[in-house]
């Protein structure tokens, strides 16, 4: 489904991605760990077609599709889903109408007729209550105001609304306790199928618990050093991330 | 430059959808402004003495008079002898009585415009008192209004049908010598509305004009004067498109509200004239002077304006808090693109005691446009209680454009609130990224994230006008991104 070759790029002239290699099928849930500033949230955010970096060098398939050379509108209609480490508040836009215009847009996309009012708000409140959202974020103006455990289930809503090929979340276990983060897992959990793929990008184990990978790849300093199965997780979690860096040599899975 | 800016940049350069210029024949006074101009028009007009006494006082005032220049605003100098100060389409001189008596040229610009006025007449319950250049051509649901003693009609007829009134209110809040551009209007206006609501009269309808400016060169100056007696509630919508065209157009407008005691005055504008090009070739001047008076205790009057049009925008629309316990509220969203300028803003003057007003406003600027607000609020020493909130937001799209905001407070009571809040901020690549990632189009999330910076200025708009204005800003930041 997605396939990254060589991937060099960086920003302002500074290369953050030195040579990424990374192939997921549909179906695999894949984690890529790493400490903070190794280029993990860099990497999301030009799959899902962030302007404003430069690819110096390598490719990225998707679904067959040259993914870096399509709007990032586009990536969205094909699939491509990317929850936020630091999801935009949009002042005076409410979440069901951004949900509603979004939907709208990939529905059309895919040929599908738009959702009536009703539908997409019952569509909606089944949702939110597996997430144990409150209703009252509906008529909220988009995360404004949201606590950060809100903004984060408010991706994952997004997500579950838009039905992606490829997920991608970014940190979505951060600032969560122990029960927002069991009910995102059990979202994510209810989201897998053999058609979809997704990508979890964490700093700690911990999500990891709940959601358990497929594949487990350790980014250190813009390059996949460490690529396992879920055991890596708990390995890194004991031994930390110094102990895999130092080795400085990447084992392929796939 | 950035992509992103770049893409801002295109998403906000489309053209303007109401260019065109309806082939009607004009009967004009000629080019030029004397005396003998304004002894013309009231002659053409038939009108009563005391108009043109009160014309010509204006005029002669007028001529002491210089253009103001303290507005943030430029443009090239205005050549007064080179203006039409009167055109009226030909057809319709004998005055028709019903839609079918118009040019159906008429009929079919106001259906290109998006404005079936059968259809509104028929379905929206609107009473249309339709401006095309400078005089009515269709007043309707008149017989309906008049069961309940309302007055509504173009202003030439009102000075006609009901001198007493006009004699006793024009002028009565704008005087002639108020300012430049209101000083040329009393001298030279063509038509407008008018309206009076009796005491104890709620109209039960939203009262609604659209202007159109038509014939080249033609110098539009519009006079509307809205009575509320006590006790009395109207509200009133005046919504404008003009045609494309080539030579800056002046526009210098007058209106006046008075509020008497209990009453309620709501006027909504949503101002769409020709911005010019996106080189900031031609567009409209618009030079407007817009005031109520809350006279009686316990009155109310509110502004709401969307502003989108116009290559300049000059206008404070004001309300002078002469009644104890009296309100003034002003909701504003002015949008400038390209070249276009705008200084908009507000002036409430607290005159009376335990008197509110309410400020908010939105500025919202792309291309090469500027956008200022200037406000002032005034607290004289007999208000006692007074109390002001105001609110100013400007949004950049891009970075070429710019904001500015000059509030000024004039406090001459110790008991006086006056509170300020105001915001600057950027529609960010990350906002448009997060909405694009989401699958909607550039497009429509720039339209989506600037209605919702409006929001709270369109909650003062009737329904039908609040997604006209909606639609509107949309349609003036789309850009040709096929
Ligand atoms: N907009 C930017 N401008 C300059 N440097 C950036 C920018 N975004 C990220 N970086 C740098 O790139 C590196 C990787 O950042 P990031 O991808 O956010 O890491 P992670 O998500 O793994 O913490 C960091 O050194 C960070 O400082
Ligand atoms: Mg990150």
């Amino acid at each position: 489904m997605l396939s990254v070759k060589n991937l060099h790029a960086g920003i302002a002239g500074k290369e953050i991605l030195r040579g990424i290699d990374l192939e997921v099928r549909s179906g695999e849930v894949h984690a890529v760990m790493g400490p903070n500033g190794s280029g993990k949230s860099t990497l999301a955010q030009l799959l899902a077609g962030r302007d404003g970096y430069q690819v110096t060098a390598g490719t990225v398939r998707y679904l067959d599709m040259d993914l870096l050379a399509m709007a990032p509108e586009e990536r969205a209609r094909a699939g491509v889903f990317l929850a936020f480490q630091y999801p935009v508040e949009i002042p005076g836009v409410s979440n069901a109408l951004f949900l509603k215009t979004a939907l709208n847009g990939v529905r059309k996309q895919r040929g599908l007729p738009e959702l009536d009012a009703m539908d997409f708000l019952q569509l909606l409140r089944d949702k939110m209550k597996l997430l144990g959202m409150d209703d009252k974020l509906l008529a909220r103006s988009v995360n404004e105001g949201f606590s950060g455990g809100e903004k984060k289930r408010n991706e994952i809503l997004q997500m579950a609304v838009l039905e992606p090929r490829l997920a991608i979340l970014d940190e979505t276990d951060s600032g969560l306790d122990i029960d927002a983060l069991k009910l995102v897992a059990d979202g994510v959990n209810r989201m897998r199928n053999a058609d979809r793929a997704i990508v979890l990008v964490t700093h700690y184990q911990r999500l990891l618990n709940y959601i358990v990978p497929d594949f487990v790849h350790v980014l250190s300093q813009g390059r996949i050093v460490k690529s396992g199965g879920a055991a890596l997780a708990v390995e890194l979690e004991q031994y930390g991330y110094a102990g895999v860096e130092s080795e400085n040599e990447v084992s392929h899975v796939s | 430059m950035p992509a992103a800016t770049r893409q801002l940049d295109e998403l906000i350069g489309r053209e303007y959808r109401h260019g065109f210029v309806t082939a009607l024949e004009s009967d004009t006074v000629p080019r030029g402004l004397s005396e003998e101009t304004v002894r013309l028009i009231s002659a053409l007009k038939h009108e009563p003495e005391f108009m043109l006494e009160w014309r010509l006082k204006a005029y002669r005032h007028w001529l002491t008079m210089t253009e103001p220049h303290w507005a943030n605003i430029r443009h090239p100098a205005i050549d007064y002898q080179d203006i039409f100060y009167y055109s009226a389409p030909k057809s319709e001189k004998d005055g028709p009585r019903s839609l079918s008596e118009i040019d159906p040229e008429l009929l079919r610009t106001y259906a290109k415009l998006g404005i079936p006025l059968k259809e509104q007449e028929l379905l929206a319950g609107v009473a249309v008192d339709a401006v095309f250049d400078s005089v009515s051509v269709a007043t309707t649901f008149k017989a309906k209004l008049a069961e309940l003693g309302i007055i509504f009609c173009p202003f030439s007829e009102a000075v006609q049908q009901h001198p007493e009134l006009v004699k006793q209110y024009l002028g009565s809040v704008v005087p002639y010598t108020d300012n430049y551009f209101a000083s040329l209007n009393s001298a030279v206006f063509s038509d407008g509305s008018f309206c009076y609501i009796p005491p104890g009269v709620r109209c039960p309808m939203e009262l609604s004009t659209y202007f159109r400016i038509n014939a080249r060169n033609t110098g539009q100056f519009e006079r509307t004067l809205i009575i509320a007696d006590k006790d009395a509630y109207v509200s009133y919508l005046e919504g404008c498109t003009a045609p494309m065209r080539d030579e800056n157009q002046l526009h210098a407008a007058v209106v006046e509200l008075v509020a008497l005691e209990n009453a309620q005055i709501k006027y909504a504008t949503v101002q769409n004239w020709y911005p010019g090009d996106k080189e900031g070739r031609g567009g409209i001047y618009n030079f407007v002077t817009k005031r109520g008076e809350c006279r009686g205790a316990n009155s109310h009057i509110s502004w709401t304006q969307v502003e989108t049009g116009s290559a300049i925008t000059w206008k404070y629309p004001s309300v002078v808090l002469r009644g104890d316990n009296s309100v003034g509220e002003f909701y504003s969203v002015a949008l400038t693109n390209h070249y276009q300028q705008a200084d908009t803003g507000t002036k409430m003057t607290h005159v009376g005691r335990n008197t509110t007003s309410t400020v908010l406003s939105k500025g919202i600027s792309a291309g090469h446009g500027q956008n200022t607000y200037r406000g002032l609020i005034k607290v004289l020493p007999g208000a006692e209680n007074a109390h002001n909130y105001t609110q100013c937001d400007s949004l950049l799209l891009g970075n070429q454009c710019g904001a500015h905001t000059f509030p000024y407070i004039e406090v001459k009571n110790p008991t006086a609130r006056v509170e300020h809040e105001a915001s600057t901020s950027r529609i960010g690549e990350e906002q448009l990224f997060y909405c694009t990632q989401r699958g909607i189009a550039p497009e429509e999330a720039v339209s989506m994230i600037v209605n919702g910076f409006c929001k709270a200025v369109f909650q003062n708009l009737p329904m039908e006008f609040a997604v006209e204005a909606q639609k509107l800003l949309g349609v003036s930041l789309e850009g040709s991104t096929g």
